[in-house]
């Protein structure tokens, strides 16, 4: 089991050359199934069912949100007034809040990767004394929820004096383990051994390796990190929420949660119009993160392929 | 995940051959090792394992009206393990679990091997149609969710009605724990589907043309030689399955506006953890409650990752 090795890495592309992977391909593509195909395009329409109503839905006044059929476009879309009133709202905070996230998720993505990839790459090529134990410590972590950690570290922080500070939600999100599992088993397979020991006789130092070496081999995999990080960071909820009480210090996320309590809360539905800027708003605010996996999806595949297969 | 060092340990050695030879670097580099570990490590310490200390010791504190901070032992953990309002939160996250879970992984799986086979036309807008829900924060999936789900205005609510039908009551009681299982349903079937399908890439091509020399169709195939290669990744994704699913906050936490009646703040236990710090303001009770809701959970996954180690042992 442990010696399946990913197919993606450099350390295996050698072993399974590409034109019998290629083969494999085209052997299978003789026979497509066409009731498979179905029901598997049955699946994608439910998955993508509440995208296709987010996408409708924001091009609709709160009246029409509840007075036209919901997966269809109404007899006035307003797109784009929808777009500006989101923006103009409570004097832009809806803009502050996307910057907010961005700066969040943006720090905590790259030094939560850059941390695991430097303590992966020290657990992967080095050995010293409380290898094992220190690396066993860190992998149990994976096991502790980080929404049990959250109210403790709620507490820790108003001690210190950092709650409703930026530092409140980036310091958490700082530290993942499974990312340091993760660049572990990806530093073992991507750096070769004989690499570092030519870069040491050329008189190279440990740092100047691993930052003009191994970084750069470890590429693919700190954009898994990287990207599954900035997913979690953009995504969190509860930790912000139990952390910040200032609105312009929001994310996303807490800010259109906060907005939909309050459309929820303006009279039966119709009479408020924040029910539109919430729907709009969100979709706005997905749109990076899905192009973002779009984009690299070629990186955080192989980089997954890594963790799931070798333990 | 457990065998992870194990499986790392007999390279290691060979590893060490050639950086053995006692030159002047010798020193440095053994020193070195533990360097590129401090940041990530002191970090780790000030946020997972200061916070899981301060967390036990304030659980055996309990504020006082008169003289402040006392120390009682473990009574808060008498409290919590006789509180009905806590015990049936953990149940219904355990509930959520067994069903949602294994739901949850089969359609993972099932898709995983589809994509895998080959047969299906279109694969990867499949793929990434089915993944792209992992994108969109549990926030924004469950307010979608929540207004498809609307008994008056929801999609679901005006087709029925046109049809003369009864609407369906999502957000009722009963329904409710399934209404938020398909929310995360939709959100995490994706991401273990890319999991377990990256798995089966790499399975080698020669393993299928040997078995297909053997006679074996594809469903031998799919059982004889995919399904024991996913072990390690469906151990994966059943461990950060085990980690969610007890966890459960964002999406009641949501729908609890929606549908105030059916949801109270003791709904699942993270919920009630949360209300008991924030709302009635019982630090040193909130820190009990999430201790043990950490410790039902590090134990609940033990117990998975042992019956898989020893599985794939014997």
């Amino acid at each position: 089991m442990t010696t399946v090795t990913p197919a993606h890495s450099p350390a295996s592309t050698g072993k399974r050359p590409p034109a019998e992977a290629r083969t494999r391909r085209r052997s299978s593509a003789r026979r497509r199934s066409t009731p498979l195909t179905i029901a598997m395009l049955a699946v994608l329409a439910y998955f993508l069912l509440p995208l296709f109503w987010l996408l409708i839905a924001s091009t609709k006044s709160t009246q029409d949100l509840f007075n036209s059929f919901g997966l269809w476009f109404s007899h006035a879309p307003q797109l784009l007034s929808n777009i500006k009133a989101t923006f103009t709202q409570d004097d832009g905070v809806y803009g502050r809040w996307l910057l907010n996230t961005v700066l969040y998720a943006g720090v905590s993505a790259l030094g939560a990767a850059l941390l695991a990839a430097a303590a992966g790459y020290g657990f992967a090529k080095y050995r010293f004394r409380g290898h094992g134990a220190a690396f066993n410590l860190i992998l149990g972590a994976i096991m502790i929820p980080t929404t049990a950690l959250a109210i403790p570290t709620y507490l820790l922080f108003a001690k210190a004096g950092l709650v409703n500070t930026p530092w409140a939600v980036i310091l958490p999100s700082l530290i993942s383990p499974f990312g340091l599992y993760l660049m572990r088993i990806y530093a073992e397979d991507a750096i070769p051994d004989s690499l570092i020991e030519a870069a040491r006789m050329d008189g190279a130092g440990e740092l100047r390796i691993f930052l003009t070496i191994a970084l750069r081999l470890l590429a693919p995999g700190l954009v898994t990190v990287i990207l599954f990080t900035l997913v979690a960071t953009w995504n969190n909820y509860f930790l912000p929420l139990i952390m910040l009480n200032d609105p312009n210090l929001y994310p996303i996320t807490v800010g259109l949660s906060s907005w939909a309590a309050q459309a929820q809360n303006g009279g039966a539905g119709a009479s408020s119009d924040m029910l539109a800027l919430v729907v709009t708003g969100s979709l706005i605010s997905i749109i990076p993160l899905v192009l973002a996996f779009l984009l690299l999806q070629r990186y955080w595949q192989s980089g997954l392929a890594t963790g799931g297969v070798k333990q | 995940m457990m065998t992870a060092t194990a499986a790392a340990s007999p390279k290691g050695q060979r590893r060490d051959g050639p950086t053995r030879p006692g030159r002047g670097g010798t020193r440095r580099r053994r020193s070195a090792g533990p360097l590129f570990i401090a940041p990530f490590m002191a970090l780790f310490l000030l946020l997972f394992l200061a916070p899981l200390g301060y967390a036990a010791y304030l659980s055996l504190f309990q504020e006082k009206l008169i003289g402040g901070s006392t120390f009682v032992g473990l009574d808060n953990y008498v409290t919590a393990l006789k509180d009905p309002l806590f015990l049936k939160g953990i149940g219904r996250v355990a509930l959520f679990f067994l069903i949602q879970v294994p739901v949850m992984l089969l359609l993972a799986l099932f898709f995983a091997l589809a994509l895998d086979s080959g047969l299906l036309r279109l694969a990867r807008v499949i793929r990434l149609g089915i993944f792209v829900p992992y994108a969109v924060p549990s926030v924004i999936a469950t307010l979608m969710w929540g207004y498809l789900y609307g008994p008056d205005f929801g999609p679901f609510a005006q087709i029925s009605r046109h049809l003369h039908l009864p609407a369906p009551h999502f957000l009722s009681d009963s329904w409710m724990l399934g209404s938020l299982a398909n929310i995360v349903t939709w959100e995490f079937v994706g991401y273990n589907m890319i999991i377990l399908y990256a798995a089966l890439r790499t399975i080698p091509a020669e393993l299928y043309e040997a078995a297909a020399m053997d006679g074996a169709g594809a469903w031998r195939i799919a059982w004889s030689i995919k399904l024991p290669a996913l072990r390690p990744a469906l151990t994966l994704t059943l461990l950060f399955s085990v980690i969610g699913s007890f966890q459960l906050f964002n999406e009641p936490k949501l729908l609890m506006s929606v549908a105030p009646d059916v949801i109270s703040s003791s709904y699942t236990a993270n919920l009630y953890a949360y209300s008991v710090a924030f709302i009635s303001q019982q630090t040193n009770y909130a820190a009990t409650v999430s201790f043990i809701l950490g410790l039902v959970i590090v134990i609940v996954s033990y117990a998975f990752l042992l019956t898989a180690n020893r599985r794939r042992t014997s």
